[in-house]
């Protein structure tokens, strides 16, 4: 199972000094996290990417080859890759650029993104999201699996003898995620294509999350990928650790009252009840992480959100300090002693699916046409 | 079989004339729909014990908390709903809006409905036809052509009695509709388009449109 941290990249105040860091500093701290995480231990670091401020990561590629020349074995990903607005040319270029740069240790979570102006600052609109999402992910898929891409479609121009280049490395594209809070049709597009599934397990109950991911596992096993519960599924969460429940409370509780997206609403107390935020002793952070499973199956990759709100470097350092140390290596041995020996314990890396060969369903545009065809071949037969 | 009924009340005191109002609705439409040969149930919802939680709700993405989620379930599954609101400053009030505001937008489609507002004052009275029925239109609910105002002078003298006979009027309008059978008979009538279906939005609707299709749509 992998283990990681995902950075959403805002800049935001320190509420306790009043300080708010420049995107240099910003920038300066997402690398530093990413270093840290190979440092202890953790195997994944995913970028946010966002074109507005308060948020900094605005080029992940160029972020994620800076880090990959300074780290040996650390997965680099997004959280997530704009799919909407992004271009899939560009898309395919720069991370098969980057799967170069870094020896295959890339994959990537697409997105659609749910900031209203970003869409006709780059040409689309909002209320297209979902239909952009599944176009141009079609056609992503196209360019990394085709030499000579022939396309027409709604949202681009066309493309006529079109070689994307350079070409994945090793002829096999990056695996991706689709990531999704409460859009029905991403958990179908994951399934469909037999991606991964991401839920950021954040903002939401985890009966909805766990609904989400029921429903990608169902549709997964119908488009013949295998049995559900070989689904690949990552989820989010998002913990603040100390020695004891009430120090890790003090200490957090003035980032969570005035934290984007939920500050100035429920109490810490509250919001801990009513979604995966963990605040506590380790202990607390591995019990709750353990629970996940049971909501969601046994699954594949988990990523922490420990960067935001204005938390200082140095604490979020020390918070990575403490998983890599004290609770992952529980989590590691817990999960894999709970997981069924046929229920896949990593999500596909360049190397397996290099390992797969040329003709494992990875290479196929879309394996799920593929899959029933030979299921209606095997009943003709 | 029994109806259902959801009377939603935003009044802030305790006792409110609004509560008061909802009560002679919430009456009224038992009366009526028992003269039509069904039994009824009425769910009350106090909008004030719900206003933190719909600020948490609001605070935190539209993710409802167990109390708001319970409010979604019970007026989405409901046959009729009476909604009664204050009037503060020349509309209805903040915390009224803040429940219609968390709604899921399908959550009142065609959902008949009796709109009511109390006030200081008679000349607040357009306040229904000017910003009760265009809010509930815009959700697509059945806004019954009677609604009811009730100014402080209404509840007392000469003219309590036609603020009794309007609260008849409305009430038999919605036991109308609550009574009556829905949908026409199968094979009878062709829908021009497939009619949208009502939902409290409170659970994943997990009926998803196969890939293929939606791949289809786009002619990839």
């Amino acid at each position: 199972m992998q283990f990681g941290v995902f950075s959403v990249g805002d800049v935001t105040m320190d509420p306790t000094t009043g300080r708010t860091p420049s995107e240099g500093e910003r920038i300066e701290a997402m690398t530093r996290i990413a270093l840290k995480a190979e440092e202890v231990g953790l195997d994944v670091f995913a970028t946010g990417e966002h074109h507005n401020p308060p948020f900094v990561p605005s080029a992940p590629t160029t972020h994620l080859a800076y880090i990959a020349a300074r780290t040996q074995k650390l997965l680099l990903s997004t959280s997530t890759t704009l799919i909407t607005t992004t271009d899939p040319v560009r898309i395919a270029e720069d991370y098969a650029f980057l799967q170069h740069l870094s020896q295959g240790r890339v994959d990537l979570m697409m997105g659609r993104g749910n900031t209203g102006p970003v869409y006709p600052w780059f040409g689309k609109d909002i209320r297209q999201g979902v239909p952009l999402a599944i176009e141009n992910y079609h056609l992503l898929r196209r360019l990394w699996r085709e030499e000579v891409v022939d396309w027409q479609g709604r949202f681009r121009t066309p493309l006529q003898g079109f070689t994307s280049t350079p070409r994945p490395l090793d002829g096999t594209p990056p695996f991706v995620w689709h990531g999704s809070i409460r859009s029905t049709e991403i958990a179908e597009q994951a399934a469909y294509y037999g991606d991964g599934f991401f839920h950021n397990n954040i903002f939401w109950n985890m009966e909805h999350t766990a609904q989400m991911v029921a429903l990608y596992r169902r549709r997964f096993e119908h488009y013949r990928h295998g049995a559900a519960d070989q689904a690949i599924v990552g989820l989010g969460g998002q913990v603040f650790m100390a020695p004891t429940e009430a120090e890790a409370k003090r200490a957090f509780r003035p980032y969570f009252d005035n934290a984007p997206v939920y500050g100035h609403g429920p109490s810490l107390e509250e919001f801990t009840r009513a979604t995966p935020l963990t605040v506590g002793t380790p202990e607390m952070v591995i019990e709750r992480t353990l629970g996940f499973a049971d909501a969601v199956g046994d699954y594949q990759r988990q990523l922490f959100l420990i960067d935001h709100a204005g938390l200082p470097v140095e604490t979020v350092l020390e918070q990575m300090e403490i998983l890599g140390t004290e609770v992952v290596p529980v989590l590691r041995a817990e999960f894999e002693r709970r997981r069924p020996a046929h229920v896949p314990s990593d999500p596909p890396t360049h190397g397996s699916l290099v390992a797969a060969g040329p003709d494992a369903p990875h290479h196929l545009v879309t394996p799920a046409q593929s899959a029933s065809e030979r299921a209606a071949a095997r009943v003709g037969a | 079989m029994s109806r259902r009924i959801v009377v939603l009340t935003a009044g802030l005191s305790q006792p409110s004339s609004t509560r008061l109002l909802a009560d002679q609705l919430a009456d009224a439409v038992t009366t009526q729909v028992s003269a039509r040969g069904e039994s009824l149930e009425v769910d009350v919802i106090e909008l004030r014990e719900l206003a933190s939680d719909l600020a948490t709700t609001m605070t935190t993405g539209g993710m409802p908390t167990p109390a708001v989620r319970r409010a979604l379930d019970l007026v989405s599954a409901a046959d009729g709903l009476v909604a009664v609101t204050p009037v503060f400053a020349a509309s209805y009030s903040g915390l009224f809006k803040m429940f219609v505001d968390v709604l899921d937008p399908d959550a009142l489609t065609g959902m008949p409905v009796v709109i009511a507002a109390t006030a200081g004052t008679a000349r607040h009275q357009l306040v229904l036809d000017h910003a009760l029925r265009p809010l509930f239109s815009y959700l697509r609910a059945v806004v019954l052509p009677t609604g009811v105002f009730a100014a402080t002078e209404d509840f007392g003298g000469g003219q309590s009695v036609e603020l009794s006979s309007r609260v008849a009027r409305a009430a038999a309008e919605l036991a109308a509709q609550v009574v009556a059978e829905t949908g026409a008979v199968g094979g009878f009538v062709q829908d021009v388009a497939p009619a949208r279906r009502r939902r409290s939005g409170t659970d994943l609707d997990t009926d998803v449109t196969d890939f293929e299709t939606l791949l289809a749509d786009l002619g990839q």
